[in-house]
């Protein structure tokens, strides 16, 4: 079994409001000093396969049907084996 | 003829009961709800994909609506030259599912802008748009969070070199510039169709617009001229 993060990131040109809010915040609590703040997505799922490369083919296909748009966002994958229980 | 409409109802669709009212008790047309899990649907001339909040917009705005039973029978429908009007989230769910291209961001203001606004019919020889004669601009009402149109340079040279912009936000007067651009869509896009013409997505309410009793009635044109079209 693999052990999957998913990192969904918006691209730096497309505006991220989540982010700009956070940062008007930061303001609002005297950070002057907190810059450029992102807000990502951070996805966790298990992939029951003892195959990596059919297993990454899955997640990747995942990614770019559902959890990602690839339009507007890239995303970071992680994949960790471990032994099932 | 009496156009056939059929307007999908996901869960979290709110503005299906204004399609419904205005092509049924306004305009008078033969008009059906259309269930999400359905995989098929009775004959129909046309697809409605209402506004609203199909799955919460959970993950992005129509990424999981794209993913019902019935989108792939819509597809097909389109694919066949069916016609096709995604409003709102319509849109939204229209742009996911590949349909049309682009995307729809965060209102640039980062507010949910509920008003009305102008919107002026920038290509007028569109199966959706036919009707509407001489008016400068249409006044309908837009209420979303995510109305802000973006897309690559390639994708929007397409769009203006063959025409498949169809409504801009404008002035009453029909004039298009940045006072008028309640999301920050890339030039004022309000509303695009897809390269044969029958599929388009737009972020106005034209369903919010129909009935004299409101005050406003300059939505019916987008529906009459598909119904002009449909019955000529």
């Amino acid at each position: 079994m693999f052990k999957v993060k998913v990192k969904v990131k918006r691209r730096k040109s497309i505006l991220d409001p989540q982010g700009k809010a956070a940062e008007q915040g930061a303001k609002l609590l005297g950070f002057t000093n907190i810059k450029n703040v992102r807000i990502d997505k951070s996805i966790e799922f298990n992939v029951h396969s003892t195959d990596v490369a059919s297993a990454e083919k899955e997640v990747k296909e995942f990614c770019n049907k559902l959890l990602a748009n690839p339009i507007m966002e890239d995303y970071e994958i992680t994949m960790e084996k471990v032994n099932e229980s | 003829m009496n156009p056939k409409f059929g307007v999908v109802v996901f869960p979290g669709s709110n503005c299906d009961h204004d399609a419904y009212y205005s092509l049924k008790k306004v305009l008078d047309t033969d008009v059906r709800f259309l269930w999400h899990k359905d995989k098929e649907f009775d004959k129909c001339d046309v697809i409605v994909l209402p506004g609203g909040f199909s799955y919460g917009d959970y993950i992005r705005a129509g990424a999981v609506a794209k993913l019902s039973p019935i989108m792939n029978s819509v597809s097909e429908f389109a694919e066949k030259g069916g016609i096709v009007i995604g409003i709102c989230n319509g849109f939204q769910i229209l742009v996911e599912s590949g349909l049309l291209p682009g995307v729809l961001l965060k209102n640039s203001s980062l507010k949910f802008v509920c008003k009305d606004v102008y919107i002026t019919p920038v290509n007028r020889e569109t199966i959706f748009t036919s009707s509407i004669n001489g008016k400068k601009a249409l006044k309908v009402p837009i209420a979303h969070g995510e109305g802000n149109y973006f897309a690559d340079e390639k994708t929007m040279k397409s769009l203006v070199e063959n025409n498949r912009i169809v409504f801009k936000y404008s002035t009453p007067e029909g004039e298009v510039n940045d006072e008028a651009n309640p999301n920050g869509s890339l030039m004022n896009i309000a509303g695009i169709i897809n390269e044969k013409g029958n599929v388009l997505g737009m972020m106005p309410h034209p369903e919010r617009s129909t009935d004299p009793v409101l005050n406003k009635t300059d939505g019916a044109l987008i529906f009459k001229s598909i119904i002009d079209n449909l019955t000529k």
